[in-house]
């Protein structure tokens, strides 16, 4: 671990716009992932600022029907919310899917988004990696990939976004607010939040420097079945090998995202909608253009096998 | 005292406090974390300085230069010790490579420097400031492809280590049933909670290790080795072990670093080997390649068996040897068994629980499960129909005690496998094939010399002392109800002290020959000790009767308190006698298994191990050992595995989050039976290890379950849902 400078923000302005004035800083949140990542010397950031002071740990109603998620509100939290386990049943289900209690007391909203991939190879700081540092290569296209990414992935990096609340989230049409150094604010949709590595696989999202996430905004309940089925090696403590967030209606329509496929949760909506019907098609159209490795190309048929597993979980 | 004929009636057959379910004396130490393990030993010595190892970055070649400037001067650094620099042979005769020193580079991860700091963080933040050049090499890292021209490997004096007996070949190609089939299983790592660490000192030449071993008397011959000085000016201590499974039995290299880093900084370094360097840096258990042949009769009658093992090592010497339990546990006229060993460039493989035969349960017992069906008759019954009556490779060998048929039976009721589905893929739970799987376990019971001080205080406390290792097996507590069993005290009047090389050279821990040799290494000493106090006060020890803290003799009733301070030091050592007989244990594992007919992903519902081991001198303890070996199994069966990148060299998933081990929501309910059986042949105790014995079957077992469960047979080792979820049969 490199030797940091550290501060305590009072308000999301002042968080905003400390990190934007010092190049190298970063914002802290439950750091279950960044301090982790900066003892390895993966992440090395020269400042600090920690956001546990500045609110937005509540989680509030919308005009519009919708809850409203500060940043800063954890997992735990989120996850056993009476109202997102009865109306968004699958991002209950997902975060507690992932990592463990210990893990999910500490982690937050925010930072669970911003959790970085689990290549083996970004973990390993003898090993080239473009993610980890820019240029350098990629250890991984033709080493050991079965954990990583089938679709949305390039030239440059081939690495999953490893989380599964995200995946939720994707299927439940959130929305991310932010607020930049200069207090702007903006929303983002989930579906343009993360984004896929191009020639560029360090940056993981579209945020800026210094932006800083504030809320995640879910619109009103959907109804129907909420299931989430993450498939991996062991019983628990285990990234996805391939998970599906699924919303079941009554009339047998599906939404479906999918986690550990690709950089980014993977929803098709246009693949999406034949999915009732044929949903060997269906998923054809999700995952078209998809370029495996020998090693995971296994996923594909998973996901359609997890996605048919978690449709007849509702049925039963 | 010379084990020299088996064991007659003693005091052991009334035993009322050996062979009694006794909570472990360290366990409340151990539950409140006030068990001082090697890295947290801060009061053994003053002034501490934190080491931190460097890792090769890469996996063979030779290091041209190491610019240590920037680290030296980065803040709170003390020195640096650099392997290129460093002159010491460092390598003891039981390494397989080079722990450090020099500028050749054999595998990834090799030790190559070591900061030392004022504080953890500083050193660790320093080794990233070493700019380190290298010269890269080609190395040998792909072992299936290496695997075919494999020479054989050195047997027993140097000899080709192949046997057979009859004619293999002749009676296979004439069997009516065979069955040939080939089995791989991965590299694995021991993966124990608390990595090699130590805490090194010196005072003038003489050098104390408070470290984490299994084996002291090995460890301080092999320091001495290492370092190039004599073993007498060592001590080695390490009374709490988190954990070994054969990973901590030889020095590595946390404790060399240490004890030169220490050197040159002039006072006392503490290291331990960083959880993301375990899998490279240390050993590892071998890849294997296993080809099983079995011709049988109609009958179910093995008429030949042949296993043939390949595995890999960085010199092409200690491999891993999947055919160990094969001459032994199943009949069979025309044998033959093969061992190659091909040299690769990957980190050193080594011991790692029941070394050989875990990974060889993993195919034979699948191999006879695959026997069974072709044949048409129960996998149980197959067993019970070649259950042999001498050893089958060595018939003029006997067993010293086998209750396998027992075992297997008693499990079979218990587990309730008549209602198992002999036709796989036809029990379904909702969205899950549900199968029964059953194997059965060999492992040997070897015992090994083995010394202890036995001591009176004089207030009727005995304090027993001996270099003897508890790697959380229960040594302390199953040494103490021996001492208090032939002092006549009870428990609580027993002090035991364990690790430290100033004391009696015990067995050590390993290759489950621990619990038999030390225990009888203890009884030994107390037999002088009683022998001392008798010469003492006027009678004869060995006819006293010592009880409740007395002793009496004749109609003289004396107290254990009135012998005063009194010291006997005791070995007990293993006759020739014994080479006549194969001293072994056995088990019946059972396993259901259920596996999701959508994904592919197995989960176990539950496990059963039925021992045979002789006497069990703490059911407890004993307990414990085997439901972790069970869990050790499940992991090897379902999901452990070190990926080896061949381009690289090195096993990439270097962290617990990449080498998945199982967690408590793998494991479900888990039962142990241990038969009420007694062994004169291996000790005074009559008592056999099961540390090793659990892992010796409950993988097969595993591997059966999903087997009958889905239709499928997966060959390959883990059994990942990649590896079969597309054959599953296609759900209605
Ligand atoms: C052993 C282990 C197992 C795990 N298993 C799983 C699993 O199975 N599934 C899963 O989904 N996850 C898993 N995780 C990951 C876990 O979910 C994340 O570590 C956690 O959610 C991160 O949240 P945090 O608040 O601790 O983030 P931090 O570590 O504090 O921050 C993460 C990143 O987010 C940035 N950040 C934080 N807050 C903000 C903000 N408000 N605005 C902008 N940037 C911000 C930080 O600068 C940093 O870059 C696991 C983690 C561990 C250690
Ligand atoms: S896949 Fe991405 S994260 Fe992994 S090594 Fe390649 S560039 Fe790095």
């Amino acid at each position: 671990m490199k030797s940091f400078t550290y501060e305590r923000a009072k308000t999301p302005a002042e968080a905003a716009g400390s990190v934007a004035k010092a190049s190298g800083a970063k914002f802290l949140a439950g750091g279950t992932n960044l301090l982790d990542l900066m003892k390895l010397e993966i992440e090395t950031p020269t400042h600090l600022v920690d956001v546990q002071d500045i609110g937005l740990d509540t989680i509030e109603k919308t005009k519009d029907g919708g809850l409203r998620i500060g940043a800063l509100v954890t997992n735990t939290a989120l996850a056993s919310d009476q109202r997102i386990r009865r109306d968004y049943g699958v991002l209950s289900r997902a975060i507690v899917a992932g990592a463990s209690g210990q893990l999910r007391n500490k982690a937050t909203t925010a930072g669970n988004l911003l959790q970085r991939t689990r290549c083996p190879y970004f973990y390993d700081t003898n090993m080239a990696c473009n993610k980890r540092q820019p240029g350098s290569g990629c250890a991984a296209i033709q080493g050991y990939s079965r954990q990583l990414g089938v679709i949305g992935t390039s030239d440059s990096c081939i690495a999953t976004y490893p989380g599964d609340m995200a995946i939720a989230l994707r299927v439940l049409d959130a929305t991310i607010a932010t607020v930049k150094p200069d207090g702007a604010t903006r929303t983002i949709a989930m579906a343009d939040f993360h984004r896929l590595p191009g020639d560029t696989p360090q940056f993981d999202t579209v945020l800026e420097r210094g932006e800083l996430i504030t809320h995640v905004d879910l619109p009103r309940p959907i109804g129907g079945q909420h299931v989430y089925r993450k498939v991996r090696d062991r019983a628990s403590y285990a990234f996805a090998l391939v998970s599906v967030a699924a919303v079941i209606q009554p009339d047998g329509k599906v939404r479906a995202a999918f986690g550990g496929m690709a950089p980014k949760p993977w929803r098709v909506e246009a693949g999406e909608a034949g999915l009732h019907e044929d949903p060997a098609a269906a998923m054809e159209t999700i995952f078209s253009g998809a370029r495996p490795t020998e090693d995971n190309a296994f996923k594909i048929p998973l996901a359609q096998r997890a996605l048919a597993s978690a449709v007849a979980q509702t049925r039963s | 005292m010379e084990f020299k004929a088996p064991a007659e009636t003693n005091l052991f057959d009334t035993a009322k406090i050996v062979g009694k379910s006794t909570p472990r004396i360290d366990g409340p130490l151990k539950t409140t974390g006030t068990a001082p393990y090697a890295y947290e030993r801060h009061d053994v010595v003053a002034n501490q300085a934190y080491g931190y190892v460097l890792g090769s970055a890469i996996a063979k070649g030779r290091i041209t230069s190491m610019d240590v400037s920037e680290a030296l001067a980065a803040p709170g650094v003390i020195t640096v010790v650099t392997s290129p620099d460093s002159d010491i042979p460092g390598i003891s005769s039981m390494n397989n490579a080079r722990l450090f020193g020099g500028s050749e580079i054999a595998h990834y991860h090799q030790a190559i420097a070591c900061v030392v700091a004022e504080t953890f963080e500083q050193a660790r933040s320093a080794a990233a400031l070493i700019r380190t050049k290298y010269d890269r090499e080609q190395g040998r890292f792909d072992f299936p492809a290496l695997a075919p021209g494999a020479p054989l490997a050195k047997g027993r004096g140097g000899k080709p280590d192949e046997a057979s007996l009859g004619d293999f070949d002749g009676a296979f190609a004439a069997s009516a049933v065979k069955l040939d089939a080939t089995y791989t299983t991965p590299d694995e790592s021991h993966a124990m909670m608390e990595p090699h660490a130590t805490i090194a000192a010196w005072e003038g030449d003489q050098l104390t290790l408070w470290t984490s071993n299994q084996m002291i008397a090995w460890g301080k011959k092999s320091m001495g080795e290492a370092l190039g000085i004599d073993p007498e000016n060592i001590r080695l201590d390490s009374p709490y072990i988190g954990g070994g499974f054969g990973g901590k039995l030889f020095i590595r290299a946390d404790v060399l670093v240490a004890a030169l880093a220490a050197k040159a900084a002039k006072r006392p370094v503490k290291v331990a080997l960083q959880r993301p360097l375990m899998a490279n840096n240390t050993t590892h258990r071998h890849a294997t390649i296993q080809r099983i042949r079995i011709g049988a009769q109609t009958d179910g009658k093995i008429t030949a068996i042949a296993h043939e093992n390949w595995s890999g090592n960085i010199n092409g010497e200690d491999g891993e040897n999947g055919t160990l339990q094969t001459p032994v546990l199943y009949a069979g006229a025309n044998r033959k068994t093969a061992n190659y060993i091909a040299t690769l460039d990957l980190p050193e493989g080594n011991a790692m629980r029941a070394p050989g035969e875990a990974p060889g349960h993993m195919a034979l017992e699948v191999a006879m499960d695959e026997l069974a069906e072709k044949l048409g008759i129960d996998p149980i019954e197959l067993r019970i129909r070649n259950e042999p009556t001498s050893v089958p490779s060595k018939p003029e060998k006997r067993f010293s005690d086998r209750n396998l048929v027992r075992c297997l039976r008693e499990g079979s009721q218990r587990f309730g496998w008549s209602d198992r589905q002999a036709e796989p893929g036809k029990v379904r739970d909702g969205q899950w094939l549900v199968g029964m799987g059953v194997a059965a376990g060999y492992r040997a019971a070897p015992t090994m010399k083995s010394a202890a001080r036995v001591r009176l205080d004089g207030s009727g406390k005995v304090i027993v002392e001996t270099d003897m290792t508890d790697i959380g097996t229960g040594s302390y507590t199953i040494i103490a109800q021996t001492a208090a069993e032939t002092m006549g005290v009870s428990l609580d009047r027993v002090v035991v002290t364990l690790g430290d090389s100033r004391f009696p050279a015990s067995s050590g821990s390993g290759g489950q020959w621990g619990a038999a040799s030390s225990t009888a290494g203890v009884y030994a000493a107390c037999v002088n000790l009683r022998r001392a106090i008798g010469e003492k006060m006027g009678f004869n020890g060995d006819d006293a009767v010592f009880a409740d803290g007395r002793i009496r003799t004749g109609n003289q009733v004396v107290d254990l308190a009135d012998a005063g301070s009194l010291s006997a030091d005791g070995e007990i050592t293993f006759g020739e006698f014994k080479r006549g007989y194969d001293v072994g244990t056995y088990a019946a594992h059972f396993a259901e298994v259920a596996v999701n007919a959508y994904t592919g992903e197995a989960r176990i519902r539950r496990m059963l191990a039925v021992c045979d081991a002789g006497r069990i001198l703490n059911p407890l303890s004993a307990r414990s050992q085997v439901i972790g070996a069970m869990v050790m199994a499940a992991g090897a069966a379902l999901m452990e595995e070190l990926a080896v990148d061949k381009r690289f060299g090195l096993f990439i998933n270097h962290d617990l989050a990449g080498y998945e081990v199982p967690v408590h929501a793998d494991i479900t309910r888990q039962d142990v039976v241990f038969l009420d059986t007694l062994d004169p042949i291996i000790s005074p105790m009559k008592a056999k290890g099961v540390g090793e014995l659990g892992i010796c079957g409950p993988g097969a077992a595993i591997a059966n379950a999903i087997y009958n469960a889905t239709g499928v047979r997966v060959r390959d080792y883990p059994i990942t849902l990649d590896k079969y979820f597309e054959k599953l049969p296609t759900i209605a």
